[in-house]
């Protein structure tokens, strides 16, 4: 009898299947919190091994949905939701969603909302999101909605997969980079006041513990990825002490993996680097702020915000969202945004729920659209609009 | 009235053809070979400048604060403009940058980094025509910052409203004079929203004021991600200091890199430095390899700055047209020329055009 357990899934794990004696499949995960026992699905094992299931196969389902949080956003972030719902149900993926409708522009937010699409996300620990705008007045707080929610969630490590799209070609071909950004201090503390009228002052935090804590994620990242470099990215000639404790930080970390190498650069040159010669970087981290100009940057790079999908990781919980983060409100209910990022982040995020072959069926069919190159929306100079694109990535779910 | 106007241009070719200093700072590494390169090609196009070299080493004057020199103050003060090679930042000299010490001594608040597309340099990016204004003296980079406690450090970015309208205004003028359609204000409003929002209220207050330019703003990773996708769609870009750095320095990699861009920067009081941004090399230095192409075009912006702009013209085609030609280049343009050939080719041009 197989009882359903609720997965979680910390972000640095290591996962062994066995079978028990009943022929069970069983998940042992050796987490944070010691070692457990979860029955992932019960199969009988046949007696013939050529009959076995192999991994192509779709696995036994109906008996475990995820429940994935879902957080339209404002903007198009409705319409790529609309996109990876469909593409989902085509392709049959056992997932379901809990949509939360919070936005800051259309007057749909408040505190209680916030908790409860905190509660929602504490449960199901994974989610799926778009941006929530943030608008440029604000009333009382200083901190936008999108911020606290990674806040309270601490989701401190933002990662975004930049990589060129086969059958796409940009300026810059064949690109492979990390960026991976601390997202929960750094200029966006949202601490500011107004000493005199007309003298602004806006702070900017750096710690010691959430330096170290990125620098560890970036090379633990960089391990398990099989990737060769880590490069930090500062301005510590001007900002000595904030970005000299960032680089010191990093500096420590480094040492305790020999394998990896370690760099840094200071963010104008890695502007200009990337712009000329972006097959330099491997792994890139840094603080909030460059994060930002770097995530749109490398997505410039590869063909726009609608093409490079991105994540955002805490202890507990992992968001799936864009790389590049906008709401693209020029583009509301004008069915021209690209599905792309999201449908990609939609697969990543299937592929973290360990449903790698519903994973592998979406993001297949996606590149297969693009390499295909007969479906493309505006962005990447063609004239489909974002449902034919959804309608293409359905009918090649299947082959 | 044609006595009037014989007398009008009278005194104006007299006032051509009056000679204006100009404090030249050679600076240090490859900084005097460029020098020399550029004062020579001055010299064949016959341009009214001159030069008065300074060195701007700081010193401790009275009261034990590091200065420029006070020869290289009066100089910079009588003449008003000055052209700058690359200075040394010093690690262990105790003393500031020279950089900011020219900032503060002359208030020099606005750095200006016209960007266009080298015929001939090729990069991926073709026509690139943009300029980007920075603002120079606060933002991120006002030097305040503190340890709180141990592990955590706070950097203070401060933005008034005086720094800004001044920057802004600028932005206008130099919009306005140079014939540009439209400025664009850089920022990040809804992250943080007092400061930058302080910035953005200011510069749609100036724009108020100069209805014939366009007047648009966008965030600043909006900008990073068109401009890597389609920069021909930027103008004028004005912006913080900590924006401004990683944006120049972005644009200057579109056209190329720091050798080939020029930069200036303009202070209160109608002071003017224009410098090459790139660093010393020391490892060229005195090899005669050196590319001076970004301390002239600098010069080139310098000329039109004091108004000079048949001179101005006759040099940058000059130059443009020796790169385009490719068949005396330096190293770092993909040629092998020396540093004095280079020179003396666009020296030839440019007497040719005359």
């Amino acid at each position: 009898m197989a009882t359903r357990y609720r997965i979680s899934f910390p972000h640095i794990i290591f996962i062994h299947t066995r079978c028990d004696q009943r022929g069970s499949v069983v998940l042992c995960e050796m987490g944070l919190s010691g070692v457990r026992l979860q029955p992932l699905c019960v199969r009988s094992l046949s007696l013939t091994a050529s009959q076995n299931a192999t991994l192509e196969s779709p696995p036994a389902r109906a008996d475990s949905t995820f429940k994935v949080t879902m957080v339209p956003g404002d903007g198009v972030g409705p319409e790529l939701m609309t996109a990876v719902k469909e593409v989902f149900k085509s392709g049959d993926v056992p997932v379901e969603f809990e949509e939360f409708h919070l936005s800051e522009v259309q007057n749909m937010a408040s505190e209680e909302k916030l908790n409860e699409v905190l509660t929602s996300m504490k449960n199901n620990r994974v989610a799926i999101k778009g941006k929530i705008h943030t608008p440029m007045e604000y009333k009382g707080e200083l901190a936008s909605y999108e911020m606290r929610l990674r806040r309270k969630l601490d989701l401190f490590a933002n990662v975004v997969h930049v990589n060129s799209l086969p059958g796409y070609s940009t300026r810059h071909n064949n690109l492979d980079l990390v960026i991976i950004r601390e997202q929960t201090e750094g200029e966006y503390s949202s601490l500011e006041h107004e000493s005199v009228s007309g003298v602004v002052e806006c702070l900017k935090i750096i710690t010691r513990e959430k330096s170290r804590r990125i620098a560890k994620f970036a090379f633990d990242y960089a391990t398990k990825k099989g990737r060769s470099k880590v490069t930090a990215v500062h301005k510590a000639n001007i900002m000595k002490l904030g970005d000299g404790l960032f680089l010191q930080s990093c500096a420590e970390v480094a040492e305790l993996y020999p394998k990896i190498k370690y760099e840094n650069i200071i963010i104008d040159n890695c502007c200009m680097q990337l712009v000329q010669n972006p097959y330099q970087f491997d792994v890139l981290v840094m603080p909030n702020l460059y994060g930002n100009i770097i995530d749109n940057l490398a997505a410039g790079l590869v063909g726009g915000a609608g093409v490079v999908p991105g994540e955002s990781y805490s202890a507990e919980y992992a968001v799936f969202e864009t790389g590049a983060r906008h709401p693209f409100a020029q583009a509301v209910g004008r069915n021209i945004a690209n599905p792309t990022a999201m449908l990609l982040s939609a697969a990543n995020m299937l592929r973290h729920l360990n449903l790698e072959y519903h994973s592998n069926m979406v993001s297949e069919a996606v590149k297969r659209v693009i390499k295909q190159g007969k479906v493309r929306t505006a962005d990447l100079g063609g004239y489909a609009t974002s449902v034919e694109f959804t309608r293409a990535v359905i009918s090649n779910l299947s082959a | 009235v044609s006595r009037i106007k014989c007398q009008i241009i009278f005194y104006c070719i007299c006032f051509a053809f009056q000679m204006q200093t100009v404090t030249i700072i050679p600076g240090d590494g490859i900084g005097p070979e460029i020098s020399t390169s550029v004062i020579k090609i001055f010299e064949a196009a016959k341009v009214p400048i001159q030069w008065e070299e300074r060195n701007v080493t700081a010193i401790k004057g009275p009261g034990g604060k590091w200065m420029i020199p006070p020869e290289a103050k009066e100089s910079m003060d009588k003449s008003k403009i000055g052209l700058k090679g690359p200075l040394k930042t010093p690690i262990a000299a105790g003393h500031p940058s020279m950089n900011l010490l020219l900032r503060k001594t002359f208030d020099l608040y606005a750095n200006v980094r016209p960007c266009v597309s080298i015929e001939g340099y090729k990069t991926p990016y073709t026509d690139v025509d943009l300029v980007t204004i920075r603002e120079n003296t606060e933002g991120e980079y006002s030097g305040i910052e503190h340890v709180i406690v141990d592990g955590v450090v706070q950097s203070i970015k401060l933005i008034t409203e005086e720094a800004s309208r001044r920057i802004a205004e600028y932005a206008f003028e130099y919009a306005r004079n140079n014939q540009r359609n439209s400025v664009t204000a850089v920022h990040k409003a809804n992250i943080m929203r007092m400061s930058d929002g302080l910035f953005l209220r200011k510069c749609r207050e100036v724009a108020e004021n100069f209805k014939d330019v366009k007047f648009t703003e966008m965030y600043l990773d909006t900008v990073c991600l068109n401009m890597v996708q389609d920069p021909t769609q930027f103008d004028v870009l004005v912006m913080p200091n900590l924006y401004g750095d990683i944006l120049s320095d972005l644009c200057a990699g579109l056209i190329g890199g720091l050798g080939v861009t020029p930069s200036g920067n303009i202070g209160a009081n109608g002071v003017a430095i224009f410098e090459s941004v790139h660093g010393t090399a020391p490892d060229i230095a005195g090899m005669d390899l050196a590319n001076p192409t970004a301390l002239l075009l600098s010069a080139v912006m310098m000329l039109r700055h004091m108004g000079l702009h048949g001179h101005a013209k006759k040099i940058e085609t000059a130059c443009f047209d020796t790169i385009r030609d490719k068949k005396v280049l330096t190293k770092d343009l993909g040629g092998n020329s020396k540093c004095s050939e280079f020179t003396a080719e666009i020296c030839r041009r440019v007497q040719d055009l005359d």
